[in-house]
C-alpha cells in the first residue's frame, strides 16, 4: 500500500494525474516521489508536495491521508487498483477511468467520474457539478461503471450518460441527466428542475420530491417498482414518464407519487 | 548573415533536381550562387534530405469561422494543450490550434508558407489581426467573391469589365491574394434556405448560373493577370453521385483561353468525387475524375485528404454544414454573411468502421495515385475539414509507400474494402514527387516565384528532414519517413534557423503577401455603390478597406491588370 500525505493544503491548483495505481504500480518510492505534478505553472516533483510512504511491495492501493481539494485529476484513466481518499479531493477525481474503485471520505468537487468507462466511485460526502459529465463542448458521456454519492450533488450531473448507474443518496441540483441516453440514475431525496432535458433513452429514478416537470415530458402510467441494478429495486409507487418529446426521445422519468402530490393533476392523462 | 547547407541530398523540382549532393548557399534571406565558406554558419546535411520550404496551398487556419470553431470546441482544446516555454508561447488545440501553435505546429513539419483560403470580405480585418498572430510563416488569404453581390450583378449585365474592376477593388482592400469561389451561386440561394443542385440551376433574385459565375470570374481572373487560378470549391460538395457535376464544372472552364496555363484550382477535390445516388450506393467517382484531369491541362487540384481522426468541419458552404447537421446531429453553427457568403462549423469524427467515411479516404489517395503529373496534384487535409495539418506525414507515407496504405487499409469497413481502387494502384510517389505535392507544385500553382525552389534568387526557406535516401527506401521504411517528415531536422526562413530537430530554436514573424493591382485608370465606387453600403452592409464603406497598419508584416506583390 502506498500512503500520501500533502504537507499542507495548497493556495495553487496541483495537476497530478500520476497518482493512479496503473503509474505507481512496480515503482519504487523513490521513482513515485520523482514523478511530476504541476502546481500552478510550475513543474515540481511528487514528494516535493506529499509525504510517500510505501508498506507493502507491489500493491495496487493508495491512501491519500489529508485535505486534497486542490489536487485535480487523482486516478485518471485508471485501470485497476483501488484509490481511498480520507478527506476532501479535487476536480476530476477519476476521469476516464475504465476499472477499480475510488472511495472518497470527504467531498469531492467537480467532473468526478468524468468520461467514466467503467469501475466505481464512491463519494461519502456530497459531490460537485458534472458529476459522470464529459468535459465542456464533449457529447462522450459515461459510458460504463458505477458512481455512489451519499451527499448532495450539484448541477449538470450524468450529460450524455450512455450507460452505468448513478446512485444519490442525497439531493440533485438541475439539469441532471441533459441529453442521456442510456444508463440509470437514482436520486434518493430531491432533485432540481429540468430533469432529464433533452434525454433520449435510459431512466432516472426520483425518490423524493421533484419541484416541476419538464413540458415536453408525456406521463405513460403507474408503476410499483423499478429495478434500478440486478437485485436492486426502487420501492414506488412511481409515475412515468416519457421524454424527452422534443428530442423524440424514449427516456423515462419515475417519480415518487406518495412525495409529489402536485403531479396528481397528470393522473388525469392515464 | 551567411549560411551554408552543405552536402545534403537536395530535391528541387523547379529547378529540376532529384537527389543530387550539392551546398545551398545562403545571403540574408535569399539564396544565392556561394557564400566564403570561413564567414559562414555552415549545416553539415550530410545524410539528409534537402527540400524547398513547405507551401500549403489550402487551409484553414484564420479568421471569423476558424475562431468560431475554436469557440464551439472547448473539448478539442482539453485533450491537446502547450505549455509554454522560454521561446514559444503556451496555446491549445487538436484541430483548431490557437495561432501561435499553428506556426510553430507548420513550422515543425518545414513549412513556410501557407495560404489561408477563405475569407469572407466582411472578416477581412478580424482574418489579418489572426494572421499577424501566426508565426514562422508567411501567409496570403482568398476573399469569398464567388457570391458577392457586386460580382453577380454585373455578371448578370454582362458587364465584365465592371465586374472585373470592383474584383480589383475587393482583392486590394481585403488584402487578398486570389479569387475564391465556394459552391457559386449557392451561397447566395441558400440566404432563402434554397441551394443549387447543378451548374444550371438558377440563382434566385439574379437570374445566372452558377456556370455563368465561374466562366465570367474565370475571366475575369485573366483579365486581372492575377497569379492564382481561381480557386474553386464545387457545387454539390459532399453530395453522393457529385462527380458528375465536378466534370460539368471542368468541362465548363474548358473553353476559357490561358496560353496552356491552368484556369481552375479545385479544390479538396476529395469532397467533390463521390458516385452513387445516395449514401447506401455510396463509392468513388475518383477514376472518373481522374481520367478527366490527366487528359487535361486546365485544371490542377488539392486532395482534402480524410485522416480517421475528431475534427471539426468549417466551410463558407452553408447548406452543406447543414446537410452535415442532418447527417451526424452534432452541434453546430451555420450564418449568412450578409451580401457576400454564408458560413457553417460543425465537428466531425471521421470513422474507419464508417463505410462512407472510410470510401472518402480511398478516394483521396486514389484521385492523387491516379492522377500523372504530380504538377497537378497537392497534398492538403483541407485543414481542419478532413482532418487536422498535423496528419501531413502519415499522409505522406500513404502516398509514397503501399505497404502503409494497405497497413490502413486492412483496418477498414468490409464493404469500403471490397469498393476501393487502392489495392489495384501500384503507384509511390518518390521523394522528388512529395516535393513537388507538398512544396514545388504548389508555388507553381500560386505563381509564388521566390518560393517553392532553391534556385539563385529564391527565398531562403529550407526545409531539411532527417532522412538519407540512399540508405532509406521510404516505400518500405515508411515510418522512418513519417517520424522524419514529422519533425524537421531543420526549418530555415527567410535566412533564420527556426527549428532544429523538431524543436523550435526561435520566434520570427512571416510576412503577408498581397496583390497590389494596378488598374489602367483608379477604380471608382460610385455614389450608388456607397449607397448600398449603407443599406446592405453593417459595416460603412469608409471603414470596410483593411488599411495598410492592420498588416504587420506587409508584402505586396505588384500586378498590372488589363482592366
Amino acid at each position: 500500500m502506498i500512503v500520501l500525505t500533502p504537507f499542507k493544503k495548497s493556495q495553487y491548483p496541483i495537476i497530478a494525474q500520476c497518482i493512479n495505481p496503473d503509474v505507481f504500480q512496480e515503482k519504487s518510492k523513490e521513482e513515485i516521489g520523482n514523478l511530476p505534478v504541476w502546481i500552478g505553472n510550475k513543474k515540481r516533483r511528487l514528494v516535493d508536495l506529499f509525504k510517500v510512504e510505501k508498506n507493502s511491495a507491489n500493491s495496487t492501493s493508495i491512501t491519500i491521508n489529508g485535505d486534497v481539494t486542490q489536487v485535480r485529476r487523482i486516478g485518471w484513466g485508471m485501470t485497476q487498483g483501488e484509490i481511498v481518499v480520507n478527506g476532501n479531493v479535487g476536480m476530476h477525481l477519476g476521469k476516464k477511468m475504465s476499472g477499480g474503485k475510488i472511495v472518497v471520505n470527504g467531498n469531492a468537487e467537480g467532473w468526478a467520474g468524468s468520461e467514466m468507462k467503467g469501475g466505481l466511485i464512491e463519494i461519502k460526502g456530497d459531490a460537485g457539478d458534472y458529476l459522470g459529465s464529459p468535459y465542456r463542448g464533449s457529447t462522450v458521456g459515461m459510458r460504463k461503471g458505477k458512481i455512489v454519492v451519499d451527499g448532495n450533488v450539484g448541477s449538470d450531473a450524468a450529460v450524455f450518460m450512455k450507460s452505468g448507474t448513478i446512485r444519490i443518496r442525497g439531493n440533485a441540483g438541475p439539469f441532471i441527466g441533459f441529453r442521456m441516453t442510456g444508463g440509470v440514475i437514482h436520486i434518493e431525496k430531491n432533485a432540481g428542475t429540468r430533469l432529464g432535458a433533452c434525454m433520449i433513452g435510459g431512466k432516472i429514478v426520483v425518490s423524493g420530491r421533484l419541484e416541476n416537470i419538464m413540458p415536453t415530458f408525456a406521463i405513460e402510467r403507474l408503476k410499483g417498482k423499478v429495478k434500478i441494478e440486478p437485485g436492486d429495486k426502487a420501492v414506488g409507487p412511481f409515475y412515468v414518464f416519457l421524454g424527452d418529446l422534443a428530442e423524440n426521445g424514449r427516456g423515462k422519468l419515475f417519480v415518487s407519487k406518495e412525495k409529489n402530490p402536485q403531479l396528481s393533476q397528470y393522473e388525469r392523462f392515464l | 548573415m551567411n549560411l551554408l547547407i552543405k552536402n545534403g541530398f537536395v530535391y528541387d523540382p523547379i529547378n529540376e533536381i532529384n537527389g543530387e549532393i550539392m551546398d545551398i548557399a545562403i545571403r540574408n534571406d535569399k539564396i544565392v550562387e556561394s557564400v566564403p565558406e570561413r564567414t559562414s554558419k555552415i549545416i553539415d546535411a550530410s545524410g539528409l534530405t534537402v527540400f524547398p520550404g513547405g507551401v500549403d496551398i489550402h487551409t484553414h487556419i484564420a479568421g471569423g469561422e476558424v475562431n468560431t470553431g475554436r469557440l464551439v470546441r472547448p473539448e478539442d482544446h482539453e485533450k491537446d494543450f502547450v505549455r509554454k516555454t522560454a521561446i514559444t508561447r503556451s496555446g491549445v488545440g487538436y484541430s483548431i490550434p490557437s495561432t501561435f501553435t499553428t506556426g510553430y505546429r507548420y513550422s515543425r513539419m518545414g513549412y513556410t508558407t501557407v495560404m489561408n483560403p477563405s475569407m469572407a470580405c466582411l472578416e477581412a480585418k478580424h482574418t489579418h489581426e489572426e494572421l499577424n498572430d501566426i508565426p514562422m510563416l508567411d501567409k496570403a488569404t482568398y476573399p469569398l467573391l464567388g457570391d458577392w453581390w457586386l460580382v453577380l450583378e454585373n455578371i448578370a449585365k454582362g458587364d465584365l469589365e465592371a465586374c472585373a474592376r470592383y474584383v480589383a477593388w475587393m482583392l486590394e482592400i481585403t488584402k487578398g491574394y486570389a479569387i475564391k469561389i465556394v459552391n457559386p451561386g449557392g451561397l447566395e440561394s441558400w440566404g432563402f434556405g434554397r441551394n443549387v443542385h447543378s451548374i444550371d440551376d438558377q440563382v434566385p433574385n439574379f437570374g445566372i448560373t452558377p456556370r455563368e459565375i465561374m466562366c465570367g470570374l474565370a475571366k475575369v481572373n485573366k483579365m486581372l493577370n492575377l497569379p492564382h487560378t481561381i480557386h474553386l470549391h464545387t457545387n454539390n460538395l459532399g453530395i453522393p453521385g457529385n462527380y458528375a457535376t465536378t466534370l460539368e464544372t471542368m468541362k465548363c472552364l474548358e473553353s476559357i483561353p490561358s496560353d496552356g496555363k491552368p484556369v481552375v484550382h479545385i479544390t479538396h477535390l476529395q469532397f467533390s468525387s463521390f458516385a452513387g445516388e445516395d449514401w447506401g450506393s455510396f463509392r468513388s467517382g475518383a477514376g472518373e475524375i481522374a481520367k478527366y484531369i490527366n487528359n487535361h491541362d486546365h485544371v490542377t487540384f488539392d486532395m482534402g485528404q480524410i485522416v480517421f481522426t475528431d475534427t471539426t468541419t468549417m466551410t463558407a458552404d452553408g447548406p452543406f454544414e447543414y446537410t452535415l447537421y442532418q447527417l451526424s446531429g452534432h452541434k453546430w453553427v451555420n450564418t449568412d454573411i450578409e451580401t457576400e457568403t454564408s458560413g457553417g462549423i460543425i465537428p466531425f469524427h471521421y470513422k474507419r468502421k464508417n463505410p462512407v467515411n472510410a470510401i472518402q479516404w480511398s478516394i483521396g489517395l486514389e484521385l492523387a495515385l491516379m492522377t500523372k503529373n504530380p504538377w497537378k496534384v497537392f497534398m492538403t487535409t483541407d485543414h481542419p475539414n478532413a482532418g487536422p495539418f498535423t496528419a501531413y506525414p502519415k499522409i505522406l507515407a500513404w502516398l509514397a509507400s503501399k505497404k502503409a496504405r494497405m497497413a490502413t487499409f486492412k483496418r477498414l469497413h468490409k464493404k469500403a474494402q471490397k469498393k476501393s481502387l487502392l489495392p489495384s494502384i501500384d503507384r509511390e510517389l518518390s521523394l522528388y514527387d512529395i516535393a513537388i505535392v507538398t512544396r514545388s507544385g504548389q508555388a507553381k500553382a500560386l505563381d509564388l516565384k521566390e518560393k517553392g525552389h532553391l534556385g539563385v534568387g529564391a527565398d531562403a526557406d529550407v526545409a531539411i528532414f532527417n532522412l538519407n535516401p540512399e540508405e532509406v527506401d521510404i516505400a518500405n521504411k515508411y515510418k522512418t519517413f513519417r517520424r522524419a517528415f514529422s519533425n524537421a531536422a531543420y526549418t530555415i526562413k527567410a535566412g533564420k534557423v527556426l527549428v532544429k530537430d523538431g524543436e523550435i530554436l526561435q520566434q520570427s514573424d512571416g510576412k503577408t503577401i498581397w496583390l497590389d493591382l494596378q488598374t489602367s485608370k483608379e477604380i471608382e465606387i460610385s455614389e450608388e455603390i456607397k449607397r448600398k453600403f449603407r443599406e446592405y452592409w453593417t459595416v460603412e464603406y469608409e471603414n470596410y478597406p483593411v488599411s495598410d497598419h492592420y498588416i504587420k508584416h506587409s508584402s505586396p506583390l505588384t500586378i498590372k491588370a488589363d482592366v
